[in-house]
């Protein structure tokens, strides 16, 4: 039988931490970029598209991250994809989280002033014109808040990897727990670890808040 | 040849979804009342206990929570405490974490509608020679849950959602439904696709039933 160290445990903690931080990152910045266009169909005027987005929204941000992975994970090989849990992974929360990004980044949108949008109509710019110079520039300094507060939903949602099989931190604790029978400090450590990678970037938000509110009183 | 669905296969099972989705109801609705209680009593304790070690307590509580992922915290609970000597069935476990992380995020979404009420109601309540005490529960309490509703409304939505987690520790409610059905039929896209369907459902009547009992307990409107 082979012993398990304090050490042994953090270590192979963090290794698999890397891939916790990895699918964070790519599902953030996948999801940012998904995100944006259907911001774009939500915003737009385009009907058929608007109403796509809302659905999109309505469907990603109405039910269990969970549910969205599995049926990922089992939908795709149906029509002849080849699905590995880490493609699996990757998918649904790219999608999940540019479900969120998009309704977060519509409010910020929809809270500039309605004359923004006619002056610059007024000049002759085009949709993607408006988006681009006027309106995002001004939406963005209210969107970076909420949106480093959400790369914490992200960074947690990452965990619920784990159940289809890809081996991130949470996986990795269950593994390890297997094999040292302590699951109380395993746990621990990998809640620990978790906390490492979340709290910052919800202090970070709560500070940019700060700040915006201070700008905004000037 | 492509893959012929069946979902006639999964309606087969379809006590076995209901009793899933009985036992979802069940954890949201009993989880959902133990946790905003606690969330209250946290905004209490941030707001108006002027008790700086239990002002950084629940602090910690609230910080520790929200930074860690629901799955590990039941992890914790359920596989972690009987070290301790503290030992939960499933369905307790699953209870248990439930309430300590909608707890955490009530308390955060309590605290800021507590924020929002306007100082001279607390210094009204005061120069009527109420107890800080009396203010927060007669004063503050019900114009802070009004501005938050919608907001804890959502939250337990999340917390819903989030209940899908506890078949990981057996607990029988509808995702673990899922679970066995798909291992008895093998139509897992079928059965994830009716299971997500169903939580569509569930969050949309736990959305209206916030409401009709908002608008009863915090609004004071008879429905």
């Amino acid at each position: 039988m082979i012993d398990f160290t304090a050490w042994d445990i953090v270590r192979n903690l963090l290794l698999a931490a890397r891939w916790t931080v990895a699918l964070s990152l790519v599902a953030f910045a996948l999801g940012g970029l998904v995100g944006l266009l259907v911001l774009f169909a939500r915003v737009g005027r385009a009907k058929p598209l608007r109403w796509g987005a809302v659905a999109f929204i309505e469907v990603f941000q109405g039910t269990p991250l969970l549910m969205q992975l599995f049926l990922v994970f089992f939908g795709l090989p149906l029509v002849g994809v080849d699905t590995p849990a880490w493609f699996a992974a990757c998918l649904a929360l790219t999608l999940w989280t540019a479900a969120f990004l998009a309704e977060i980044w519509r409010g910020c949108v929809e809270s500039v002033p309605k004359g923004q949008w006619e002056a610059s109509a007024s000049l002759a710019m085009n949709y993607l014109q408006q988006m681009r110079h006027v309106v995002l520039p001004q939406a963005l300094r209210l969107a970076v808040p909420p949106t480093v507060g959400f790369s914490v939903q992200v960074v947690k949602g990452t965990a619920l990897a784990s159940i289809i099989g890809f081996v991130e931190l949470s996986k990795a604790s269950t593994m390890i727990t297997n094999a040292s029978f302590q699951p109380f400090t395993v746990y621990g450590a990998a809640a620990a670890a978790y906390f490492l990678l979340c709290f910052p970037l919800s202090a970070w938000s709560r500070r940019l808040e700060r700040t915006l509110h201070v700008a905004h009183r000037n | 040849m492509a893959y012929q669905f069946d979902f006639v296969d999964v309606f087969k099972y379809t006590d076995v979804l209901a009793r899933g989705v009985g036992l979802t109801v069940t954890l949201i609705g009993v989880g959902g009342t133990i946790g905003i209680a606690v969330g209250i009593a946290g905004a209490w304790a941030r707001g108006y206990s002027g008790n700086r070690a239990l002002e950084w307590l629940v602090a910690g509580y609230v910080e520790a929570i929200r930074n860690t992922p629901f799955l590990v915290q039941l992890f914790f609970i359920f596989y972690g405490l009987p070290s301790l000597g503290v030992r939960l069935t499933e369905v307790q476990a699953a209870l248990l974490a439930m309430v300590v992380n909608l707890g955490a995020y009530a308390t955060e979404i309590i605290r800021a509608g507590i924020e929002a009420v306007p100082r001279g109601q607390r210094e009204a309540g005061a120069s009527l020679a109420m107890t800080r005490m009396q203010v927060f529960r007669h004063v503050v309490l019900r114009p802070a849950l009004q501005k938050i509703w919608p907001a804890l409304s959502s939250q337990l939505v999340i917390v819903m959602f989030g209940s899908a987690v506890c078949s990981q520790i057996a607990a029988e409610e509808l995702t673990y439904a899922a679970n066995f059905i798909q291992s008895r039929n093998f139509r897992a896209f079928e059965v994830y696709f009716v299971a997500t369907g169903l939580y569509l459902v569930l969050a949309l009547l736990l959305r209206q039933g916030m409401r009709s009992l908002g608008g009863w307990l915090v609004f004071g409107r008879r429905a």
